[in-house]
C-alpha cells in the first residue's frame, strides 16, 4: 500500500516537472503573463543598446548594471584562494619538489610548448572581446589559467613567481575599485560609465566595460594559476 | 520533434554519467564522469541560448575542476575502499 502511494506521488510530481519543462519556452515571451506590467528586461535591453552601445547584453548587465555584485564575486574568489593558500602553506615544499602526476614524454612537452601561446591568446581574445561576443573576464582568465596548468603539468621545473602573481592580482583588483569609484567623482553611482561609449559593435565601445573586464581577466587568471600551483606543490603523505 | 529527442537523449546521458560517478568505486573514473556531466551541461546551456554560461561551464567544470580533483586523488587515495579499509584497521587496532 505504501509503495503504491509513493509511486503515485512520484508520478504526480514527475508529471508536473515534465509539464513545466516542456512548456517553459526559454527565450520566448511566454514568461510574461501580464502584458500591462513592463518587465525590467526591456529597460536593460534599451539602455544597453542606446546608452552603453554594448552588443552583448549579458556583459553590460554583469559589469555595469550589476557591477557591484561582480565585485563581490571577485572578492569571494580572492578569499577562497587566500584560504586555500593559508591552509596548504605549512606543508608546502620547495619549488621543483612538485608531486608529478606522471613524467611527461617529449611529445607532450614539445606539444605544450607549441600550444601554450595560442591558449594565452585565446584567453586574452575572450576577455578583450567580452562586450562583443560571448565570454568575458572570468572565462578568459580561466582559459589562461588552463594554459599555465598545461605548462606546469608538462615541465616538472616550470615555476610561476608568486610575487608577480600577487602584484598582477592586486593591481587588477585596485583598477576595478578605482574605476568604480571614478563613477562617484563624475557625479554618478558606483561603476557608472564616464568614458565615451563609441559606436555599437566596435572594439572601442561600451566605455569602462572593456577596461573592467580586462582587469577581471587578469585577476582571475592570476588567482586560478596560484590555486593550481599551490595544489600541485602540495605533496602530502605518500600512499605508495 | 528532433530537437526534443536530442534534448531527452542529452539528459539521459547526463543522468547515466551521474549515476556512474556515484556508483563507481574507482574515484578517478568518477571524476572523469563528473567532467563528462559538465561537458554535456555546457552543450545544454548552449542550446538554451546562454553561450556565456556555456563557456564558463566548459572552462571551469571540464578543465579546472577535473584537474584539481585528479591532483587531489594523486595525493590521497584512488579507490573508495582504501580509506574504508584504513578506518576498519584503525577500529580493529583500537579494539
Amino acid at each position: 500500500m505504501k509503495k503504491i502511494l509513493v509511486i503515485v506521488l512520484l508520478a504526480v510530481v514527475g508529471y508536473f516537472l515534465a509539464d513545466v519543462f516542456i512548456n517553459m519556452g526559454f527565450g520566448n515571451s511566454k514568461f510574461i503573463q501580464n502584458a500591462e506590467i513592463k518587465p525590467v528586461k526591456d529597460d536593460y535591453l534599451q539602455k544597453t543598446k542606446d546608452d552603453l552601445k554594448v552588443s552583448n547584453t549579458v556583459t553590460s548587465i554583469v559589469v555595469n548594471f550589476r557591477g557591484f555584485d561582480t565585485l563581490g564575486e571577485v572578492t569571494v574568489l580572492f578569499l577562497s584562494v587566500t584560504a586555500l593558500g593559508s591552509i596548504l602553506y605549512r606543508r608546502r615544499h620547495h619549488a621543483g619538489d612538485r608531486s608529478v602526476l606522471f613524467s611527461a614524454s617529449s611529445i607532450v612537452t614539445a606539444g605544450s610548448k607549441l600550444i601554450f601561446p595560442p591558449i594565452i591568446l585565446l584567453g586574452a581574445y575572450v576577455f578583450i572581446h567580452g562586450h562583443l561576443s560571448p565570454g568575458g573576464g572570468f572565462q578568459g582568465g580561466v582559459i589562461i589559467a588552463t594554459g599555465y596548468l598545461l605548462m606546469l603539468l608538462a615541465y616538472e621545473n616550470y615555476t610561476v613567481s608568486h610575487k608577480s602573481l600577487t602584484i598582477v592580482e592586486s593591481m587588477a583588483g585596485i583598477t576595478f575599485v578605482i574605476i568604480g569609484l571614478m563613477g562617484f567623482m563624475n557625479g554618478g553611482t558606483f561603476l557608472q560609465n564616464f568614458l565615451p561609449t563609441g559606436t555599437l559593435n566596435d572594439l572601442f565601445s561600451g566605455g569602462v566595460i572593456a577596461i573592467i573586464y580586462i582587469a577581471v581577466g587578469f585577476k582571475v587568471a592570476a588567482e586560478l594559476t596560484g590555486v593550481i600551483y599551490t595544489v600541485l606543490n602540495e605533496k602530502g603523505e605518500q600512499h605508495g | 520533434m528532433i530537437y526534443f529527442i536530442f534534448i531527452v537523449v542529452i539528459f539521459l546521458l547526463m543522468l547515466a554519467a551521474a549515476i556512474y560517478a556515484i556508483t563507481q568505486k574507482d574515484l578517478l573514473y568518477a571524476v572523469i564522469a563528473t567532467g563528462i556531466i559538465s561537458l554535456i551541461l555546457s552543450v545544454v546551456f548552449y542550446i538554451l541560448q546562454a553561450p556565456d554560461v556555456a563557456l564558463t561551464e566548459a572552462a571551469i567544470g571540464v578543465a579546472l575542476t577535473t584537474i584539481v580533483f585528479i591532483i587531489t586523488i594523486r595525493n590521497t587515495v584512488r579507490m573508495e575502499d582504501e580509506s574504508d579499509k584504513d578506518n576498519n584497521n584503525l577500529k580493529s587496532a583500537a579494539k
